[in-house]
């Protein structure tokens, strides 16, 4: 059987009609005067699972997440967190704790002082909180660093100190703002597989914001792809990358060709979409999409769907177009080949470097066919 | 030679203030010290003995033998003195927790201001600063006599039927040191209070504390620093003042900056005010180390 993406994911409570929501957002809407930070959004998150909430800045996902912990109330709508609803229920009573952008760690404070604020706030007896913050402290690995004050650690050290503190409390759920923004890259990756590996062995329901979506992908089970307030897309990173349901999503992860035109001819599933400059016609194989001939549509394919190849291929149910290679960029692990057609578009084809040499290689200026096959791109009619 | 020009340059920037120190503080001490050594006198100076150099080395030398600490003995001896010490200490105190009251609010308030007013905020605080102390001082007597603005619009809104008696009394020393130092307290604060990130507080209710208890373990606890500097800052020169008691406080006022005024001008006792002068320089040493040891403590925990 085919699925999207390259592996089999085995934790999907959201396809189980009988699953309770963790999280339910209802119709949720947040207004600042006059704008609408959250609009009328609903959601459903499930327990134990690794969600999270991708856009650019601006998109209404803090102001969705702070609503999640109780520093804003929503103007309209309810929230529920594990069936209770936490309309009028202060931070500082809710079942969940957040983990700041900023790190927000108390700088007159230890890192010991630091994980144990929120266990002395329970009213927990000493000697258990002695236990919680160095079992944290070792979770974390920073046994070392217990006697020392935050500016004298290191960013990723802060950055542990923070989730410990906020896990220490062993909350339903945690709630992650950009966790991982103020890290180098090679820091920030290493730390995406961690924060995966704390969520699987606490059994913690996450919700993490971010607007990178590399770290959205790696790291959730389902993506809620946000815009002005409102969720475009909410799937799995494989769905949202190769099944996205919109222009806007499917431009918004990862890169894209992305092509306008009108539904030439519909049978059996298949589209053909006729795409005015190049005078082409777009043999698609998209089952699931339905429309009437006629009606513009979009269609959208991924640069590593594409090949680069000096001659046309013969078969006819493969689309091809003539161009020149205009720019090449490598990678290493891939290069990325800018092909432009006649009429002056540019087509991103990327090839991975699977091999360390290549017979007869492409070079600038070259006349190549771009080709693809036709399950290759998504059809989009919105 | 750059190396040479440039680190001369850098220690002639700091011998300028020192310089200045030296003939502007130092000097003028020890001469107020000498006096304070010397007897009172029917002459001018009205005090001996005064030193004279033309007299020649022989003169210069029985000159230092006439010193005598009898002024320090005289101000243990009168309960006048060391009363009106303890009495400026308190009084000072009193007036630093009381400015503390109304000044932390002030403080927070304008911290947590939409920043678009902040400015316009800090002006208003320092606005006073335009007019003559002195002027801003009078005027509360104008406020506070028996028939002033306030009797007149308590005693208009029914709150009480006779004026009460606020001016020179304690109360009115009380009202006008907390007005007058007020913005050397709230400016300390607001600075502490500003640089503060909002976030650590939404981050301590996050971990279960109640507003109040958050503000008292974090936002309070973090403007220590700007609390600490801006106590000091009323404080110290609380302790000396004399206007403000003079032109608001009563007969039973007592005060170190007034008995000194008295000593010196009323009595021409050179000799014992100049003693009282050094006892109260003495006096704030303590609370002036205790500050700059404050400050560099803060300095250490923002790097």
């Amino acid at each position: 059987m085919k699925s999207l993406g390259s592996f089999r994911r085995t934790f999907a409570p959201w396809n189980d009609p009988a699953a309770k929501p963790f999280i339910a957002i209802e119709n949720v809407t947040k207004k600042f005067g006059d704008f609408a930070a959250v609009n009328d959004l609903s959601l459903n998150i499930y327990n134990r699972e690794f969600f999270a909430l991708l856009g650019a800045s601006g998109c209404g996902k803090s102001t969705l997440l702070r609503m999640l912990a109780g520093f804003e109330e929503p103007t309209a709508g309810r929230i529920l967190i594990d069936g209770q609803d936490m309309r009028g229920i202060p931070p500082y009573k809710r079942p969940v704790n957040m983990m700041f952008q900023s790190y927000a760690l108390f700088p007159h404070m230890t890192v010991e002082g630091n994980i144990a604020f929120g266990l002395k706030q329970e009213g927990m007896p000493k000697g258990d909180i002695e236990a919680r913050v160095a079992e944290m402290l070792k979770l974390v690995k920073l046994e070392r660093f217990a006697k020392r004050k935050p500016h004298q650690l290191s960013g990723g050290q802060r950055q542990r100190v923070a989730l410990a503190r906020c896990v220490a409390k062993r909350p339903k759920v945690l709630l992650l703002d950009e966790p991982l923004g103020a890290l180098d890259k090679k820091l920030r990756e290493e730390t995406q597989f961690e924060l995966m590996d704390l969520q699987m062995k606490l059994g913690l329901t996450f919700v993490v914001v971010t607007h990178d979506q590399e770290e959205a992908m790696t790291m959730a089970d389902r993506i809620a792809v946000m815009d002005k307030g409102k969720v475009m897309q909410v799937a799995t990173p494989a769905e949202v990358y190769e099944a996205p349901n919109s222009k806007f999503v499917a431009d918004f992860i990862g890169n894209v060709n992305m092509f306008e035109g009108t539904a030439a001819a519909v049978a059996n599933g298949k589209i053909d979409i006729a795409v005015a400059p190049e005078n082409l016609t777009i043999r698609t194989d998209a089952a699931s999409k339905s429309c009437t001939v006629g009606q513009p549509v979009g269609f959208a394919i991924r640069p590593e769907k594409i090949r680069v190849s000096r001659k046309q291929p013969a078969d006819p149910s493969i689309n091809s177009a003539h161009g020149e290679l205009y720019d090449i960029a490598y990678f290493g692990d891939m290069t990325v080949f800018h092909v432009k057609l006649e009429s002056g578009r540019i087509i991103k084809a990327a090839s991975l470097n699977a091999v360390r040499t290549v017979e007869d290689p492409l070079g600038y200026d070259d006349m190549v066919w771009v080709n693809f096959d036709a399950d290759a791109g998504i059809v989009l009619t919105a | 030679m750059q190396n040479l020009i440039s680190s001369i340059a850098s220690r002639l920037v700091i011998a300028v203030p020192y310089l200045w120190l030296l003939i502007f503080f130092l000097i003028p001490f020890v001469i107020v010290f000498k006096i304070s050594l010397s007897e009172v006198a029917m002459a001018i100076p009205p005090y001996t003995p005064v030193f004279n150099l033309s007299a020649g080395w022989q003169a210069f030398a029985d000159n230092f033998s006439q010193f005598s600490w009898d002024n320090y003995i005289w101000l243990l001896e009168d309960p006048l003195y060391y009363k009106a010490y303890i009495s400026s200490v308190i009084i000072a105190a009193v007036s630093t927790v009381l400015t503390l009251i109304v000044g932390y609010p002030i403080a927070y308030g304008m911290a947590r201001a939409p920043a678009t007013i902040r400015p316009t905020l800090l002006m208003l605080v320092i606005l006073p600063f335009w007019t003559s102390f002195l002027i801003r001082v009078y005027a509360w007597i104008g406020i506070l006599k028996p028939e002033g603005l306030l009797n007149q619009f308590l005693m208009w809104a029914h709150v009480i039927d006779t004026p009460l008696n606020i001016l020179n009394t304690n109360t009115a020393v009380f009202i006008g040191i907390v007005y007058s130092y007020l913005p050397f307290l709230v400016l300390p604060i607001y600075s502490a209070l500003e640089k503060m990130d909002y976030s650590l507080v939404e981050a301590a209710e996050d971990l279960g504390c109640p507003p109040i208890l958050a503000f008292w373990k974090i936002t309070f606890r973090l403007s220590m620093p700007g609390v600490i500097a801006g106590c000091f800052l009323v404080f110290i020169p609380a302790v000396g003042e004399f206007v403000i008691p003079d032109l608001l406080g009563g007969s039973q006022t007592l005060m170190i900056g007034k008995t000194l005024w008295n000593e010196f001008f009323s009595n021409r006792d050179w000799p014992v005010s100049s003693a009282v002068a050094v006892i109260l320089l003495l006096l704030l040493v303590v609370p002036i180390v205790l500050f700059q040891r404050a400050e560099a403590r803060a300095q250490e925990s923002e790097k």
